[in-house]
């Protein structure tokens, strides 16, 4: 299984090592930055520092376009743990906070806050920690969070959860290995400033408490080694670690093997195997933070290529727009055909898409080549010759990867380990046919994430449309529920006065029958008066039961099936009255029932049942006017805006409704009905008919306004449905 | 005699074998029996679970159903050829071409309220499959960016016509790798 702590540093102290599978040689260039010491960058007049800096989520920002802000000062903040703020890089004036290209292979424009600066680069006030061994570790651990750092390696992994683990550890490895060619900001930060990278090891160790440390540098930096070997050689149990060079030791993955010959497992974490893992550029950035205060504000980059004429290493503010490196090492665009600014190293930087894209937390070079240092776009066919298998430092088949990235085969490529793929370019390096291997897997990798993405969001998708059905289905339940309890308790109240109401409509029956026989002998003229008065009374005696069942029931559901049921009942009545008495009687339906009583009831009750009408009427007039009105007078202005909208909407509403009639021929049928209903009531027998026909008038008002209720329901009710 | 008897004590032999194993396999049958996914269920996994109703269906589930029952796949304008292909190579049928008449394929949406002119209606409310629309009566209305499918079912309900259906912003979380790679020359 895994290497003993022990055996690891018996081979150690015999000075051995372990290697990596795989790795390529590639030319390091690197003598044409690191020759001089890091230089100083006049403060450029415009900064960008793009809101998320590293990988977790981003803080919320704290200031607003116009404010001045001190160097130093904390841009966002945040309580979740995954979050590190911003700072502003030197004092200055917020002048936009807006979206601006950022340093991503995309390019896509992200929140960035734009600080113009005053020239005067004035401090913020700081607190250090200086007594940090005294302190508990937390308050160590906020330290550093609240100085924005996370890892300057290149992942950009927020450092203090990286600094908290929750398993014992046996190595903490300080990675200055900086494999990659042309990059050399580590080396000169090492030779510079090895003392400063030695306090920042300290303060790690404080917060892991490591069995041991190793510092892990390539054999090409002889002068780094030097200075960090002086500066650790007070503390036996810091270790610098002579590194043969070969890309890509300094992975991370790559590098625990080569010092403890552990193997990270797939999808593992380093301190799986008891090894945590920081860059120099951040342990200088702790000490940083917690003996001066500072917070992460400014980092080394490597400006090189030939394409600049004097290449190095220059201290570059935090959001400084490549364009201000670039001028002041002094950049020759004529070396390039077309201009290619690369952001990282060669093997795994990306071309910009513009110059004003800022430095960040991880910018560790700018590289601009020129035509002859980069080789063309000149794919050719894979001929298998397996060069990319033997490089692969992940021990991975690029091959096999690549032909199933290109046939957009994503489980294929995920069943040979597309995710352990580290992106290093050893394969794409080495390959005759000048495949851009990496490219491919990048695609590939892309792809599964917003496909995984995707099938997250169907799932949540899934997931509420049926929880939605499962509502649905128990609010109707609960409707219908309810209507029930309310038709029995309907029953009851009927059945506990039934003989008394069986009685009456006998009585009403015989009247009916008697008024009857007397029409038929009357004038046409004489009978109108007497059949008109009850057919009102009881239109208002209907009316009276309206208010009744919508001040008790409140559901304008119901209050649309009542009017419908009430309709019915009249037609049926109507229809049943003359031919078949004792059949009415019978019948179960209530409202029927209800309905026939209340027409065929004597005057008197109408009577009784019209001043309640008038008197309830005026109750609620009286309520409702003051309500309505006093709001009004209280908010003039406001109702005559609100009202100035209502009229557009309801405008709008109409010409929609008007287009639709025209373009839709749907709402035909429910005309039709309409038409039915009318038609039923003026084809009722003789005898109703001459009441009804003065009925008409008033219910054709009620039954279209019924009927447009039925209809929105039932739009709904479609809507529901095809949903 | 001897030959007679051996050929019954290998019949014997074999018979008894293939008894126990018959047992022994018809056991393994019953007892490590493996569950799998109904067909619908698999179905509904590969849909995009917009419940749009394009294909006709009240929801992908129904149209899972329905495929399930023999009709054809091709009626998913939000899943597009993707879904068309995994679908056939589910059912083991040929994939074809998207049908016309239920739509387009077309680019990720979400719908946008534009809140003063939302007169509080509900009814995009009651038309969202996934309830992705926050609101009450007569207050303003919004759509819950992260749960929109973009399904396109609340714009047709509202009365004044302020929902509309925006295309999802590209961000680099999102983004998918599509640059030219950088090749370093081989030197040496």
């Amino acid at each position: 299984m895994q290497n003993s702590f022990d055996d690891v540093i018996e081979k150690l102290n015999n000075h051995e090592l372990w290697d990596f599978p795989g790795g390529v040689f590639p030319a390091e260039r690197k003598t044409l930055s690191n020759q001089t010491p890091i230089g100083k960058l006049p403060i450029p007049e415009r900064l960008y520092v793009t809101v998320k800096q590293h990988i977790g989520v981003e803080g919320q920002l704290i200031v607003e376009v116009g404010q001045k802000v001190l160097k130093g000062q904390a841009l966002t903040k945040s309580m979740n743990p995954f979050a590190v703020p911003i700072h502003a890089s030197t004092s200055g004036e917020i002048t936009a906070i807006h979206k601006h290209v950022s340093a991503h292979p995309s390019g896509l424009p992200e929140l960035t806050v734009q600080i113009t600066s005053d020239q005067q680069d004035k401090w913020t006030q700081l607190s250090p920690l200086v007594d940090y061994q005294n302190q508990p570790k937390i308050q160590v651990l906020t330290a550093i969070c609240d100085a924005g750092i996370s890892g300057m390696g290149g992942a950009g992994f927020p450092t203090h959860i990286k600094s908290s683990p929750k398993k014992d550890v046996d190595f903490l490895i300080i990675n200055g290995i900086e494999c990659e060619p042309y990059i050399t900001s580590d080396d000169r930060l090492m030779r510079e400033h090895a003392w400063q990278i030695r306090q920042g090891i300290d303060v790690l160790c404080h917060l892991l408490k490591p069995k041991h440390v190793l510092i892990g540098i390539e054999n090409n930096k002889p002068e780094a080694i030097e200075a960090m070997q002086v500066a650790c050689r007070e503390n036996p149990n810091y270790r610098v670690c002579n590194v043969p060079t070969k890309y890509p030791a300094g992975g991370e993955k790559q590098l625990i093997q080569v010092l403890t010959n552990r193997e990270v497992p797939a999808k593992g974490l380093p301190v799986d195997v008891g090894v945590i893992m920081h860059n120099v550029g951040t342990c200088f950035a702790i000490a940083d933070a917690i003996f001066s205060g500072k917070p992460l504000i400014s980092r080394i980059v490597t400006v090189t290529g030939e394409a600049i004429e004097k290449p190095g290493n220059v201290w570059a503010l935090i959001g400084s727009p490549v364009a201000h490196l670039l001028a002041h090492c002094e950049y020759k665009q004529r070396l390039q055909k077309q201009t290619n600014i690369i952001m990282g190293g060669p093997m795994m930087g990306f071309s910009i898409t513009s110059n004003l894209v800022p430095v960040v937390k991880t910018t560790n070079c700018i590289l601009a080549p020129t035509d002859k240092e980069i080789a063309g776009n000149n794919e050719q066919a894979c001929i298998r010759c397996g060069a990319c298998a033997d490089v692969c430092p992940a021990s991975l088949l690029p091959q096999q990867l690549f032909w199933h990235a290109k046939a957009k085969e994503l489980d294929k490529a995920q069943d040979y380990n597309l995710f352990d793929c580290i992106e290093c370019g050893a394969c794409a390096y080495v390959c005759p046919s000048e495949i851009p291997l990496v490219h491919y897997y990048r695609i590939a990798k892309s792809e599964i994430r917003v496909e995984q993405e995707e099938k997250q969001k169907s799932d949540k998708a899934r997931d509420r449309f049926e929880k939605r059905e499962i509502r649905l289905i128990a609010e109707q339940h609960a409707r219908d529920e309810k209507h029930r309890l309310a038709a029995e308790a309907r029953k009851q109240a009927m059945a506990s006065k039934g003989n008394n109401a069986k009685d009456k409509i006998a009585a009403a029956l015989a009247r009916a029958k008697a008024k009857k026989q007397g029409i038929s002998k009357a004038d046409d003229k004489q009978v109108v008066p007497t059949g008109v008065t009850p057919a009102n009374k009881s239109a208002q005696a209907t009316k009276a039961e309206a208010t009744d069942t919508s001040t008790k029931a409140a559901s304008s559901n119901r209050r649309v099936q009542a009017a419908i049921a009430r309709a019915k009942a009249k037609k049926a009545a109507a229809e049943t009255s003359v031919a078949n008495p004792e059949l009415k009687a019978k019948n179960d339906v209530t409202e029927l029932e209800e309905k026939i009583l209340k027409e065929q009831q004597p005057d008197a009750d109408i009577k009784v049942a019209t001043e309640q009408l008038a008197k309830t009427q005026k109750n609620i007039r009286a309520e409702v006017t003051p309500a309505v009105i006093a709001p009004q007078h209280q908010e003039p202005t406001k109702a005559d805006s609100k009202q100035a909208k209502i009229a557009a909407a309801v405008a709008k509403a109409k010409a929609k409704r008007e287009a639709k009639k025209i373009t839709n021929n749907q709402d035909a049928p429910n005309q039709v009905t309409a038409a039915n209903v009318d038609n039923t009531e003026t084809n009722s027998p003789v005898e109703q008919a001459k009441t009804e026909a003065q009925q008409i008038e008033m219910k054709k008002r009620k039954i279209a306004a019924a009927v447009a209720k039925a209809k929105a329901k039932k739009a709904t009710e479609k809507a529901d449905k095809s949903s | 005699m001897s030959i007679t008897f051996a050929i019954l004590t290998a019949l014997l032999a074999i018979g008894l074998l293939a008894l126990i194993f018959g047992v022994v396999l018809g056991f393994a049958a019953v007892k490590f029996k493996v569950e799998s996914d109904p067909l619908v269920e698999q179905i509904d996994q590969i849909l995009p679970q917009t419940q749009c109703g394009q294909c006709g269906y009240p929801g992908c589930k129904p149209y899972a159903q329905a495929i399930a029952d023999g009709d054809e796949i091709n009626k998913c304008p939000p899943g597009g050829d993707a879904t068309i292909k995994n679908l056939a190579d589910l059912m083991g049928v040929e994939a074809k071409p998207l049908d016309a008449a239920h739509g387009q394929e077309d680019i990720k949406k979400v719908a946008y309220i534009r809140e003063d002119e939302c007169i509080g209606c509900t009814k995009c409310i009651q038309a969202c499959p996934v309830d992705a629309i926050l609101g009450a009566a007569k207050q303003m209305h919004t759509v819950i960016v992260d749960e929109c499918t973009g399904c396109d079912l609340c714009v047709d309900p509202c009365p004044v016509d302020c929902i509309d259906m925006l295309p999802v912003a590209n961000s680099t979380s999102s983004w998918r790798w599509n640059i030219d790679a950088i090749a370093i020359k081989q030197v040496g």
